[in-house]
């Protein structure tokens, strides 16, 4: 267990795969930067595997004063019992006051127990963090980490503190944070560690693995045209996919509409599915139900069709078309195609 | 050969039904407030215990930690076919948050006799995925999150296929395992005919003792405690009595257990606010259609 200490440091997660670094990790040194500059200490990567020192540098560019690099053959493949065990002695060696993860299927897996072995609190899929005061009778905690993450099916915003035991740890969702600009002069140390690891931390044996080609990449559109349930069926869903082609967009859904056969749940958009922030969304036959606003809702302009004119999806939009998106998606089309 | 299952379960207010009353003033759930139900991916780590149980023998224990209350999707988990069932309930347990609900757990899931614990992957009112590791680590055993398939289980070894997200795994590893499984594993059994008309009497000994007060308004304390413990011995004797089991019993140590046991404190709540902004509203038409896509072709939204 490590008592509160304002000394030390803002680490990060550095998750990469097969020697490449995942976006999560740059995007999460850009907020730590942020979160370290406010503290008045050093922000820190930690990058785990095997001959994965070349990848450091890039780590400062993002935002990294320090990168604490753990090699060993056998921490190659990430397994959630080695990678933790090792984070586990590197946090009390330097007793970091933070430490945040990607919301990945892997940092979920890793988070949890790292945080058990340390005893230390762990607030779970954030969507935002800061730094700020707690008051609580009458004593002021200053400058802690605030995790702030949707709650209760994304009907309420929980900010999350812990003021008695550190490191203060947090894994925050992919895409919520804007990726910095790297800047490739910035000062900066790597230190590799020296680590003992043994077969006994390795008890899974990965058989195989397989890589399930991602159908579309919604993070990476300018534009998501996306439908819900009052698309009606999969054969009408065939209007989306039109009008995303029709504008080299990603074809998105809502939950609904993944959960009811009209799509693959690879294009699901909102809470439980992906974030986006496209410079043009648009909302087909969707209700807007705050767990699927929880994923589209920073999108820079907003267009929505639906025929209920009380739909909450028309709260957010910028621009409003209540009507029937049989009628209304196909003169779309036409106006994108003729440009008349 | 035989494998013992232990399920931990949670009843969650269906996040699905909010309505106004659902938080209390302190930013804490009211739970009184909501339906509750049997959290959906527990079933299906319920579905595959008994899949386990039914191929190979052993036994299935549901544990759950929660109110009296609770005790609902305990007798629904005995409906299904679990063999026993647990109820951990003590006022000391309030405000437990992952950590400490994990040490909790792992005092009761000590005492029992187990090869696998199969959690569901979340629970739906908080979303962490955080219990599942969390005890796999207190319990020190492996553990193999996002489990959609179970390939084998023999000579104490299990091979499953984990969803990575951007593709699957296949791992092996020794038991003893705890696996969090998510919902596209399988499609959970409905209740039993049979067994529903045999559990629907099951009951905790907390949920006796209530209902004997609400029959007895008048009675003394000491004709209560009488009233419920045959009441008790009555159930126990048709096997129909749901175990449960208080911090005392279990032997945890209070510092990790409730609010001092969690490091995770709620400094905020805030109900979800739509910002209102600038809008439009365009007409379904041809020109209303065809003026707006010219707008957002200038302003070079749309290349």
């Amino acid at each position: 267990m490590i008592l509160v200490n304002r000394k030390g440091e803002v680490w990060v997660f550095a998750e990469q795969h097969e020697g490449k670094l995942e976006d999560i990790g740059l995007e999460l040194l850009g907020r730590a930067r942020a979160l370290a500059d406010n503290l008045g200490v050093k922000a820190a990567a930690v990058l785990i595997g095997d001959e994965v020192k070349a990848l450091a540098e890039k780590l400062c560019h993002y935002g990294a004063d320090k990168v604490y690099v753990l090699e060993h053959p056998l921490l190659e493949h990430y397994q959630a019992n080695s990678y933790s065990r090792v984070i586990y002695d590197l946090v009390h060696k330097y007793e970091p006051q933070i430490m945040i993860y990607g919301a990945t299927p892997c940092g979920r897996d890793l988070a949890p127990r790292v945080a058990s072995a340390t005893k230390a609190g762990l607030t779970a899929d954030c969507t935002d963090l800061q730094i700020g005061d707690h008051e609580n009778k009458d004593v002021v905690h200053k400058n802690l980490l605030l995790q702030i993450r949707p709650a209760f099916g994304g009907n309420i915003i929980a900010t999350i503190i812990n003021y008695d035991r550190w490191p203060q740890m947090a894994t925050v969702r992919e895409g919520v944070i804007p990726m910095p600009e790297p800047i490739t002069s910035r000062k900066h140390e790597i230190i590799v560690e020296k680590i003992h690891v043994t077969h006994d931390d390795l008890p899974l044996e990965i058989l195989s693995e397989h890589k399930r080609k991602k159908k579309v990449d919604l993070k990476a559109s300018r534009i998501v045209v996306s439908g819900g349930a009052g698309v009606g069926s999969k054969e009408n869903f065939r209007l989306i996919w039109d009008l995303a082609n029709a504008l080299g967009a990603a074809p998105g859904a809502t939950r609904a509409a993944v959960d009811l056969g009209f799509v693959d749940r690879d294009h699901q958009v909102g809470q439980t599915g992906t974030t986006v922030r496209p410079s043009l969304y648009i909302a087909v036959g969707i209700s807007g139900a705050i767990q699927h606003q929880a994923g589209m809702s920073d999108s820079q302009k907003i267009i929505a069709i639906n025929k209920d004119p009380e739909a909450p999806i028309f709260d957010i939009a910028h621009y409003k078309i209540v009507g029937d998106l049989n009628e209304v998606v196909p003169k779309m089309i036409k106006a994108i195609k003729t440009r008349v | 050969m035989a494998y013992n299952c232990v399920v931990p379960i949670k009843q969650v207010p269906d996040t699905k039904r909010i309505t106004g009353d659902a938080m209390n003033d302190d930013g804490t759930v009211n739970r009184g407030a909501l339906p509750a139900i049997f959290n959906p991916e527990d079933l299906n780590a319920l579905e595959l215990a008994l899949q386990i149980r039914d191929k190979f023998g052993g036994k299935v224990t549901a544990i759950t930690m929660g109110l009296p209350a609770a005790s609902a999707i305990l007798r629904e988990s005995l409906y299904r076919g679990a063999d026993d069932a647990i109820l951990i309930t003590d006022k000391r347990c309030a405000a437990s948050d992952t950590l400490a609900t994990s040490y909790i757990l792992n005092c009761a899931i000590k005492k029992l006799d187990y090869d696998l614990v199969l959690c569901g992957r979340q629970a739906i009112d908080g979303d962490t995925a955080q219990v599942g590791p969390q005890l796999a680590e207190k319990l020190s055993v492996p553990q193999i999150t996002y489990v959609e398939e179970l390939i084998s289980l023999e000579n104490r070894s299990i091979v499953a296929k984990r969803n990575i997200g951007s593709g699957w795994q296949e791992v092996k590893c020794k038991l003893p395992v705890l696996l969090t499984v998510i919902g596209e594993a399988n499609e959970p059994r409905v209740s039993v005919a049979r067994r529903l008309m045999k559990y629907k009497k099951a009951r905790s000994p907390i949920e006796i003792e209530m209902q004997v007060k609400q029959d007895n308004p008048n009675a003394q304390d000491s004709e209560l405690k009488q009233l419920a413990k045959r009441k008790i011995n009555e159930l126990e004797e048709k096997g129909l009595l749901i175990k449960q089991w208080d911090l005392d019993f279990l032997g945890a140590d209070l510092q990790w257990c409730g609010r001092d046991g969690s490091p995770t404190k709620v400094h905020r709540i805030q109900s979800v606010i739509l910002t209102a902004r600038e809008s439009k509203t365009v007409e379904p038409t041809e020109q209303g259609v065809a003026d707006m896509i010219h707008e957002l072709i200038r302003d070079k939204t749309i290349s």
